[in-house]
């Protein structure tokens, strides 16, 4: 349904069978379907656990985690029952991919998740959806069935011996819901709160059992590393940062879309040259570059190779592949306001400074940004949010609390700009100048 | 408890059979819960108190139990919503479009605010969080329908378009 | 497991492996704040108060949910930690009413300590405050929603505690909201264990709200008057016109055998002392009617009249029923009152367990009765008939928080669906009454089983699992073995032989009332004296009382049928409703000479000659001893003036009659002053008093109404009280060995009659308490409702 965009200097891994029709079985057979689980079949869980360390791939999800790590400290010897859990919850703002993968190639998703199973020596996987991708919850049940049809899940699949089963999971709308262990509190029938830990999911996960939560991206991109080897894999990327990944590209831009890029890919190129540079011949005002939890960079600060370590270098991080463009008749008083909006709103409510920090600085930002700021506030939202950061339960404190610090060290004029009853120095430029897309 | 099996709720067939089958996915019959009662609201229009008894009484947990769960979820509701419910976006990469202005023109169009339902019962309008259309934003969801790059003109064709289909 | 030795502040503290970083701090005296952490519920990491510090983490890390590790190296009082602490104060009060001033909780209040320790002066929010109304949950349960900090304690110990799991939380976000389970209200055991806990002022109790401030009240720590279980209250009490009220009960200190734990009649069902019935003036029935006279006239007249009958019609004519509910002292001071004075064994009570039968069944086995201590730590639980849910709340608290922080396994054999077996690893039901036969089958007495087996409905076992449980109950070592009132005489003796065959199993058999064993144990039968000594021999108790009647007396049965036969000139109740609770016919007793002392007009006192007004176990000092055997102080509370302790009554009486009240209360003999029972009702008054007294070389005096004096008599005569008289004035409970003097079963398991009581009645107490009555007619009210 989402259109589909093209670039010249995509490299296609992921993306290689979008609108290939692979949603059927057969066609997706045709193009090397469940050729890569049945390689990874003869080859034993260390060896499969071994190509996805050495291809470099990190958690698309957005914390960039190792994959092979990950699934190296699944125990061996489990008394209960291993679990692979594919995410599939996509809610970060800016974010829109997984959507896509989903929409164009669910095998490759459950090749995925079959291949995280057999390298921890799992039997049962689930692909949790969001509740809003109904459309796409509908395409991955069919696809389940079609593999179980087909004899590729259930018992003995491939005759191999080995049992696997793979089922749909959906949500109901919970941004939280999307961190691993909110994830496995809502797929276990509850309140999407996340838990303590330690104990980590790959210990102590759904039901008490050891569980690899992945991303839907990451898993996708298994299967393609199984069959074109670790050393091809790591060597589309940069050092340490293995492959391609699948870009967000939106906001005030003239070509957004979903592009895939090799990880590395120059921001500054990607924005100009893959986006079609800043719509109706606008300035470039910032760039969230990984989704809206993470800190804005400012023009200067673009020229920055977009793999994990690069952009946080530059002070900011990867995250989930949400590149947001901003053009400079922004308010970014008002984009702080509405990213606060969001944390407010899907705070899970669990601890104090999470539940309690998101609803001072939205409240504070809404009269802020109303035109009834005071000078202290300026200096109240970053000590809020510095009070916030890395105190809270779980990471959504700081996905909340980074980015409004940013905000106001970054653009500390401009807060100060809304003070003394002066109304956003941006609505009084009028709306011919603004010019929303929309329009 | 005593189950009384002849007052069972009478859901769609379809439904009964992808709940039935649900139970066999999971170790715990509650876990279940989430998608059923995203289920059972599509087909009741919303999660009555007869639901909830229902539900809880089938997945062996208390009334209140289902209602905490309800209630955190922003999809599940208690109280009904409009024929078509529509869903605009309004998160940083639709706000970039145009996500604020297409979400006031709905209000001015239907009448109505946010989380409000038409006198006819054919529409109801929600601001939302991010649905996951950045790239083609702004966009807006009507029941589980998709609509990207979205103008105010487009939006009042779409709404036309249910209008009329909800109608005849 | 080896202990860990970390580093604290810099200092070195060692904590066993698997300890949480809060209880290490703790233990060598560093606290670390917290909200939502409490000790035996499940770990929530929410409230974020607890940050420390640790060396090589990135962040600040909860204590409450960080184990100890070899070589750790905290802080927990830097800078960052504090500054981190404040922000979490400042952003909770951001929101919070800062209604201290008409807060119930103001003083007692965990945030408010929290903003003194780590302050939070300035406001920094210009914004309006989230508001809501406050709810009524229920008629004890108040919600407050902008007060609640969501610490979820309220939540857990409902669910995990109290396995009624009432309350939820409801939305997400900063809309979150601790919400009951009956949408607007609450259907629950309505314990009030959610108003304790709650650090803040959030929920609130319907019956104490409002009434004083925390700092107005003394607190008296005494023992609960109404189950059988003995948990220690901490009475909280302020002066009033009729003398001292009791405004609140709890166990926030967590002294006492029941940790924190109260159920609705501990907490809330004191108030039926100052019901507006209650009887402040002796009666006296003249021409007809009851009429109010003077203390010395009833003496006076009781005093004759059961001389006269003593000396016409002889001891055998008068009759003594005793109470469940007044203290040891009383019981046996009663006891002797009779056998030395009025010269009758015909002495009796309202039998609820069969106490006297293991008493006798355990003769030779020292060592089989556990605590209710016990029944918290022991590895396994075998629990026959009674519903301690309902009547034995402290037990049933005990057994699940045994089962969820300990893992004992349980077994329940019962003829009802109780409500423990959520908790139980094996259970079996029962036809109604065939509790025996499963003891006997346990036993090894196979030819029961098809009885146990043949009428099983739904929850019923087949042979095979009968066999398998047995088998796993044989297996368990060190079990506790409770059970009911189903169980009596030979039934009993049974069990015991069956334990025996136990490794380490002991006994806890159930009575109703709060001093129900003691009562037994201080001889209220007609064939016993204190100690489970048979009548007949009577030598023990010759030295201190004196020449004592032999011939076993009547039971209270057997007294109605004498009454009838117009045999039975006298009977002196104390504390008891034979007429209300045990259906005796009042017209029977109608040509007795009848006194009644209570603190009501009960259906028994109304057809009384003399009523006396009773003080109850609130208002006086004493000892209690529990179901299972535990002994603990009862402290004066309360008081209503005009009333006295039965205690007092009974050495009056005896006066009037002209006896040497010396040789009934050997006053002046002991080593140790009365307790502050007759100086108010401040504790530590009494040890401030003794210490002045003994700092100015002053004997403390004693009067013969002291029931410490007789303490001192009960500690000499009465097997397996002789503990130590420090721990007990400490406020330590004591578990007494059964006095297993060797004598034979008696043969009248017909006599016990079980008050049947659940968390919302309690006898004649319950009755006059308008708590419980409230939430009586609340939950009639609902399900009459429900059943439209
Ligand atoms: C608040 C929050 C929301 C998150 N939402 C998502 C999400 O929607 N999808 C996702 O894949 N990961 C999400 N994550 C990350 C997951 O916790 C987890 O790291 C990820 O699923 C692991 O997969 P990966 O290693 O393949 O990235 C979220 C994390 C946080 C803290
Ligand atoms: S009501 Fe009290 S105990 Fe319960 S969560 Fe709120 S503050 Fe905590
Ligand atoms: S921000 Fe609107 S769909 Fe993502």
């Amino acid at each position: 349904m989402a259109t589909l965009v093209s670039h010249p200097d995509e490299v296609r891994v992921i993306s290689k069978r979008f609108g290939q029709g692979a949603t059927e079985i057969e066609r997706y057979l045709q193009l090397d379907g469940y050729k890569a689980v049945q390689k990874a079949l003869g080859m034993g869980a260390d060896a499969i656990v071994n190509e996805v360390k050495n291809s470099g791939l990190r958690g698309r999800g957005g914390a960039g985690f190792s994959t092979g790590m990950k699934w190296s400290f699944v125990p061996k010897q489990s008394a209960k029952p291993k679990y692979v859990l594919c995410n599939g919850d996509e809610s970060e703002p800016g974010t829109c991919k997984d959507r896509l993968i989903f929409e164009h190639d669910p095998h490759a998703v459950i090749e995925g998740v079959m291949i995280a199973a057999l390298a921890v020596g799992s039997h049962i996987g689930y692909i949790y959806i969001r509740g809003e991708y109904r459309y796409l919850s509908v395409i991955m049940q069919k696809a389940i069935k079609d593999a179980y049809a087909k004899g590729f899940l259930g018992k003995n699949i491939f005759s191999s011996g080995y049992d696997l089963d793979i089922h749909w999971h959906g949500g109901a709308g919970a941004y939280e819901v999307g961190e691993e262990s909110a994830l496995m509190e809502s797929l276990e029938g509850k309140r999407g709160i996340p838990r303590i830990r330690p104990p980590f999911p790959a210990v102590v996960g759904l039901w008490g059992g050891p569980t690899v939560i992945n991303n839907a991206e990451t898993l996708a991109a298994v299967p393609h590393i199984i069959l074109g080897g670790a050393d091809w894999y790591a060597k589309l990327g940069t050092p340490k940062n293995g492959g391609t990944r699948l870009f967000c590209l939106s906001g005030n831009l003239n070509k957004p879309g979903v592009y895939e890029l090799p990880m590395g890919y120059n921001l500054k190129k990607m924005i100009y040259e893959v986006g079609g540079g800043i719509s109706n011949g606008r300035g470039l005002k910032a760039v969230v570059p990984g989704g809206s939890s993470t800190p804005v960079l400012l023009p200067e600060e673009i020229d920055v190779a977009m793999d994990f370590d690069s952009v946080a270098k530059a002070g900011s991080m990867l995250g989930s592949g949400g590149v947001v463009v901003l053009d400079d008749t922004t308010c970014i008083v008002k984009f702080a306001l509405r990213t606060m909006k969001f944390y407010r709103h899907e705070s899970c409510g669990w601890c104090i400074p999470c539940r309690e920090g998101t609803d001072w600085l939205e409240k504070t930002l809404t009269r802020f940004h109303a035109g009834a700021g005071l000078k202290k506030d300026i200096d109240n939202i970053y000590y809020l949010a510095e009070n916030m950061l890395g105190k809270t339960f779980c990471p959504l404190g700081d996905a909340a609390a980074m980015p409004t610090m940013a905000f106001v060290k970054k653009f500390r004029e401009e807060f100060e700009d809304h003070l003394d009853g002066k109304p956003c120095p941006f609505e009084r430029t009028g709306a011919a100048e603004r010019q929303p897309v929309l329009a | 408890m005593i189950v009384d099996t002849q007052n069972f709720m009478k859901f769609s067939d379809e439904f009964e059979a992808r709940f039935t089958e649900m139970l066999t996915h999971y170790p715990t019959r509650r876990s279940a819960l989430v998608p059923t009662l995203l289920y059972a609201q599509d087909e009741v229009g919303a999660l009555t108190d007869e639901v909830i008894a229902e539900l809880a009484q089938r997945l062996d947990l208390t009334e209140l139990e289902v209602r905490n769960v309800i209630s955190y979820y922003s999809m599940l509701t208690t109280k009904p919503r409009g024929k078509y419910n529509v869903q605009v976006c309004t998160n940083i990469a639709c706000m970039l479009r145009g996500g604020e202005e297409l979400l006031d023109h709905c209000k001015k169009k239907l009448g109505i605010g946010h989380k409000g339902t038409t006198e006819d019962g054919l529409f109801s309008l929600e601001e939302v969080e991010c649905i996951g259309a950045c790239s083609w934003a702004p966009a807006a969801q009507v029941n589980y329908d998709f609509h990207e790059n979205l103008t105010n003109a487009k939006m009042d064709e779409l709404l036309d378009e249910y209008k009329k289909k909800g109608t005849q | 497991m080896p202990d860990v030795t970390l580093t604290v502040d810099g200092k070195k503290i060692t904590a066993p492996a698997g300890s949480l970083l809060i209880e290490a701090c703790k233990s060598v005296g560093i606290e670390v704040p917290s909200f939502c952490y409490y000790p035996g519920l499940s770990l929530q990491g929410a409230c974020r108060m607890c940050v420390v510090k640790i060396e090589k983490m990135p962040k600040l890390q909860t204590a409450c949910t960080t184990t100890v590790t070899e070589g750790m190296i905290v802080a927990t009082d830097s800078d960052e930690v504090r500054q981190a602490r404040k922000a979490m104060v400042e952003l909770l009060l951001g929101n919070h009413p800062l209604d201290c001033p008409v807060c119930d909780a103001g003083g007692e209040c965990e945030l408010q300590d929290m903003a003194f320790s780590y302050g939070a002066p300035e406001s920094k929010y210009t914004e309006a405050k989230n508001h809501r109304e406050e709810q009524q949950w229920s008629p004890v349960v108040y919600f407050d929603r902008p007060r609640c900090i969501l610490c979820y304690r309220c939540v857990r110990v409902c669910g995990e505690g109290m396995d009624v799991w009432a309350l939820g939380v409801q939305n997400r976000g900063v809309s979150s909201i601790i919400a009951p389970n009956q949408n607007d209200h609450l259907d629950c055991e309505e314990c009030g264990m959610c108003i304790d806990i709650c650090p803040v002022g959030a929920l609130t109790s319907g019956a104490y709200r409002y009434k004083t401030r925390p700092w107005e009240m003394n607190h008296v720590g005494t023992i609960c008057t109404h189950c059988g279980d003995g948990c220690k209250t901490t009475l909280g009490v302020r002066c009033c016109d009729a003398g001292a009220e009791i405004v609140r009960g709890d166990n926030r200190d967590k002294s006492g055998i029941n940790n924190d734990f109260l159920c609705i009649k501990g907490r809330y069902a004191f108030d039926f002392a100052h019901h507006k019935d209650r009887l402040t003036e002796p009666l006296i029935r003249k021409n007809g009617k009851l009429t109010p006279a003077t203390w010395e006239e009833a003496f006076e007249l009781i005093g004759k009249r059961f001389r006269e009958v003593r000396d016409h019609d002889g001891g055998s004519a008068i009759g003594v029923v005793g109470s469940n509910r007044t203290t040891n002292e009383e019981n046996y001071l009663l006891s002797k009152f009779a056998r030395a004075v009025l010269k009758t064994n015909n002495v009796d009570h309202h039998r609820t367990a069969d106490f006297p039968a293991l008493a006798a069944a355990l003769h030779g086995k020292p060592g089989k009765t556990a605590s209710m201590r016990d029944a918290l730590n022991a590895p396994a639980i075998l629990l026959i008939g009674n519903d301690p849910t309902n009547q034995h709340p402290l037990l049933a608290w005990q057994i699940r928080t045994n089962v969820r922080l300990r893992r004992a396994k349980l077994y329940v054999i019962n003829a009802a669906p109780i409500k423990l077996r959520r908790q139980a690893s094996g259970s079996a039901l029962v036809p109604a009454g065939a509790e025996a036969k499963a003891v006997a089958f346990l036993g090894g007495d196979d030819s029961l089983l098809d009885a146990l087996v043949d009428s099983q409905v739904a929850g019923g076992l087949t042979r095979e699992a009968w066999i398998a449980l047995r088998e796993r109950i044989r297996g368990e070592q060190n079990m506790v073995i409770a059970f009911g009132s189903e169980l009596r005489g030979h039934d009993i003796e049974r069990l015991v032989s069956f334990a025996s065959t136990l490794t380490g199993a002991k006994l806890i058999c159930l009575g109703d009332y709060a001093n129900s064993r003691g009562a037994s144990e201080m001889g209220l039968y007609p064939d016993l004296l204190p100690g489970y000594e048979p009548v007949a021999r009577a030598d023990r108790f010759q030295k201190e009382w004196g020449k004592l009647p032999r011939e076993t007396g009547l039971s209270l049965p057997e007294m109605v049928e004498a009454a009838k036969a117009g045999k039975l000139k006298a009977l002196y109740v104390v504390g008891s409703n034979p007429v209300g609770r045990l259906k005796v016919d009042p017209f029977v007793l109608s040509k007795s000479f009848v006194v009644v002392q209570d603190m009501f007009l009960t259906e028994t006192a109304t057809i009384a000659d003399v009523v006396l007004p009773a003080a109850n176990a609130y208002e006086k000092t004493g000892t209690y001893t529990n179901t299972c055997g535990d002994l603990q102080l009862v402290k004066k509370a309360g008081e209503i003036s005009n009333t006295k302790p039965d205690f007092e009554m009974i050495v009056r009486i005896a006066d009037a009659m002209g006896c040497d009240v010396s040789g009934l209360v050997p006053f002046g003999s002991g080593t140790h002053s009365d307790m502050g029972q007759t100086r108010g009702a401040q504790s530590g008054e009494a040890d401030r008093h003794a210490v002045w007294l003994e700092a100015h070389n002053l004997e403390p005096k004693m009067t013969p109404f002291d029931p410490m004096a007789i303490l001192d008599e009960i500690q000499r005569v009465v097997a397996g009280y002789d503990v130590s008289r420090v721990n007990l004035l400490a406020g330590n409970d004591q578990h007494l060995e059964i006095a297993e003097s060797g004598a034979s079963l008696i043969q009248q398991p017909e006599l016990i009659d079980p008050a049947n009581d659940d968390l919302f009645s309690s006898g004649t107490l319950g009755r006059y308490s308008k708590t419980l009555n409230s939430v009586f007619e609340n939950k009639s009210a609902e399900s009459e409702v429900a059943a439209d």
